[in-house]
């Protein structure tokens, strides 16, 4: 029989982590909070710094945003890089995880060292010769410039070989002997174990190829090629001291990855509590 | 003795013949990654080593320096103060973002009351864009009536002049990056901890371990291949800070939270040097592969895999 005072305690001891860790998250909301304020504050301005309180909220900046750019028509063009980019990155990076995890070859590190070397050297250096290369290839200016080189990433592989050594090979040989070979026990063994991990990176590739700006800048001349980040650097050209619109953009730019990682969030969350083993 | 002998023998051969049966199977599942990456990142990746040899201001043509543009980076005093201002940011950085993230994962893979909001709420700033992030801890932190500086006043400590002292700014640019990627950091590791078997935590309930006994002596080795990914990359990308430090300080004042890729950014957009740039780029590469392959070998004495 549990003693009342500990119950309390324990009730008590939950109650101040929870208020804890509400108080940080509400820390954490504060600067986007503050972003969708200032973008129905009329003609908003910050020198009064952040305020949670609005006089008069319009939508007016939206309206403004929507006339000054082709909203809908970059709002579709980052969604078709981005869903694409995600899924070959999970494809492709599903498949060597998988390799690197649980196939034995000569030169493993090596190989996986180079993977990881493509992750070392800042992208600034690397946009001038992509552009002059894709140019040769005439693919400049096309959304296969943009989406190249998002097709295969080493920050997802080396996230998903993780999770896959985490995964008992006990499985794999079960299913071996059941004939199954490698492709079937990738996905339909391996896959389905790693969900966590494969709704983590669902977020991360999705976010990378949503936000990236310095190579669409550099490779994209033709507007109805822009992006979102494109889109927002021209406003910020433009409209320096209406923040209003600004932040209106950077809202438009923040929703549909929150949206994203709330469907994944429930994949990261009810993963693998039971792997068949005892 | 020589029985033993026989039978590494044997399993030696058995496991070459093994090797060269996956050897299809490896280029089936490493080639679909292996082509653009190889395309896209490698081919480019060579092609700025070349242009690392050369002077060249991406418009005239290029002019053979051999290893000039390393010799001026390595014996200029700037290099030196650029990746000391680079391993500040990541010594302050990484212990924080890494304890933040854990202490938040753990907390919210408990039974909390609205926890899929909160996990949410921690995410969103990950995904908040920097401009709007350094303006609000620009307005935290500022030297004279930020709220940092109010309640640091309240309780009579002193009150630094963050991101406007040579001092305070990489201080800063740590403090807001930690707080942006916390998230980053949660999600992976709530990733692992799901990852762990209940049965295996229950267990150790059962068998009477205090809480705190079984997080460290249970959950957290098997959290470790999380970690390390947290850790590998978190160095990667922290030695090659940028975005913050150009929209938070703008690498001052007076230069005094440049950091490497800042350098590389001005070296090739602001100067027109692209094969300063590059050669800086090399170096940069060296150093953190080097950091990568001491993590690589030495994952073995902590990290627990299945």
């Amino acid at each position: 029989m549990p003693e009342p005072s500990r119950d309390i305690s324990r009730a008590l001891g939950r109650g101040l982590l929870w208020a804890a860790v509400a108080l940080g998250a509400a820390l954490m909301l504060f600067p986007f909070l503050w972003t969708v304020i200032t973008s129905i504050t009329p003609q908003g301005n910050l020198s009064g710094g952040p305020s949670l309180i609005v006089q008069d909220p319009t939508l007016d900046a939206y309206r403004e945003l929507f006339a000054s750019i082709p909203v809908g028509r970059i709002v579709v063009n980052s969604f078709g890089v981005a869903v694409a980019s995600t899924l070959l990155q999970l494809v492709t990076g599903s498949m060597a995880a998988y390799a690197f995890s649980r196939l034995a070859f000569r030169g493993k590190p090596f190989v996986f060292g180079c993977y990881l070397a493509t992750l070392m050297i800042p992208l600034q250096v690397l946009v001038a010769p992509l552009f002059i290369m894709l140019t040769r290839m005439h693919l400049n200016d096309t959304y296969f410039a943009l989406l190249a080189p998002n097709i295969a990433s080493a920050f997802g592989i080396f996230l998903l070989k993780q999770a896959i050594d985490g995964v008992p090979k006990e499985l794999d040989e079960a299913a071996r002997i059941d004939g199954a070979g490698h492709l079937r026990i990738w996905g339909q063994v391996v896959m389905p174990l790693v969900k966590p991990a494969m709704a983590a990176l669902t977020v991360f590739a999705f976010m990378e190829s949503w936000n990236s700006f310095l190579w669409p800048l550099v490779v994209i001349r033709s507007p109805e090629l822009m992006t979102l980040p494109l889109g927002l650097s021209y406003l910020q050209g433009q409209f320096t001291t209406e923040w209003n619109v600004v932040m209106a953009g950077s809202v438009v730019s923040i929703l549909p990855i929150v949206v994203v990682y709330l469907f994944a969030q429930k994949h990261i969350i009810a993963g693998m509590a039971h792997t068949g083993l005892k | 003795m020589s029985d033993a002998i026989v039978i590494g023998a044997a399993r030696k051969a058995r496991r070459r013949k093994m090797a060269a049966k996956n050897l299809g199977w490896v280029l089936v599942f490493l080639a679909p990654s292996a082509i653009p990456l190889l395309m896209f990142k490698i081919a480019p990746m060579l092609a700025s080593a070349w242009v690392s040899l050369h002077e060249w201001n991406m418009i005239s043509p290029m002019e053979w320096v051999g290893l000039g543009n390393y010799a001026n980076l390595l014996t200029s005093e700037n290099t030196w103060e650029v990746f000391g201002h680079t391993l500040l940011y990541i010594l302050g950085y990484l212990p924080l973002v890494y304890a933040g993230g854990l202490l938040i994962a753990v907390a919210l893979n408990q039974k909390l009351k609205a926890r899929g909001f909160l996990r949410a709420a921690y995410f969103v700033p990950v995904v908040t864009s920097w401009v709007a992030v350094a303006l609000v801890w620009q307005w935290l932190l500022n030297p004279s009536n930020g709220l940092v500086n109010h309640l640091l006043g309240l309780v009579g400590l002193p009150q630094p002049g963050w991101w406007t002292d040579p001092f305070w700014a990489i201080p800063s640019v740590i403090l807001a990056s930690a707080w942006k990627d916390l998230g980053f950091v949660m999600v992976i590791l709530l990733a692992g901890l799901q990852a762990i078997p209940q049965e295996v935590q229950e267990a150790a309930t059962v068998d009477g371990a205090n809480p705190w006994r079984s997080f460290w002596h249970i959950t957290f080795p098997l959290l470790s291949p999380s970690t390390f990914f947290v850790v590998v990359i978190s160095l990667i990308n922290g030695f090659q800070v940028f975005d913050q430090v150009y929209v938070m300080t703008g690498g001052g004042p007076s230069g005094a939270s440049q950091v490497a890729v800042g350098r590389i950014y001005d070296l090739a957009f602001r100067y027109g040097e692209a094969g300063s740039a590059s050669a800086l780029s090399w170096i940069l590469f060296a150093i953190i592969l080097a950091v990568t392959a001491v993590q690589m070998y030495g994952q073995k004495k902590w990290v627990n895999y299945a």
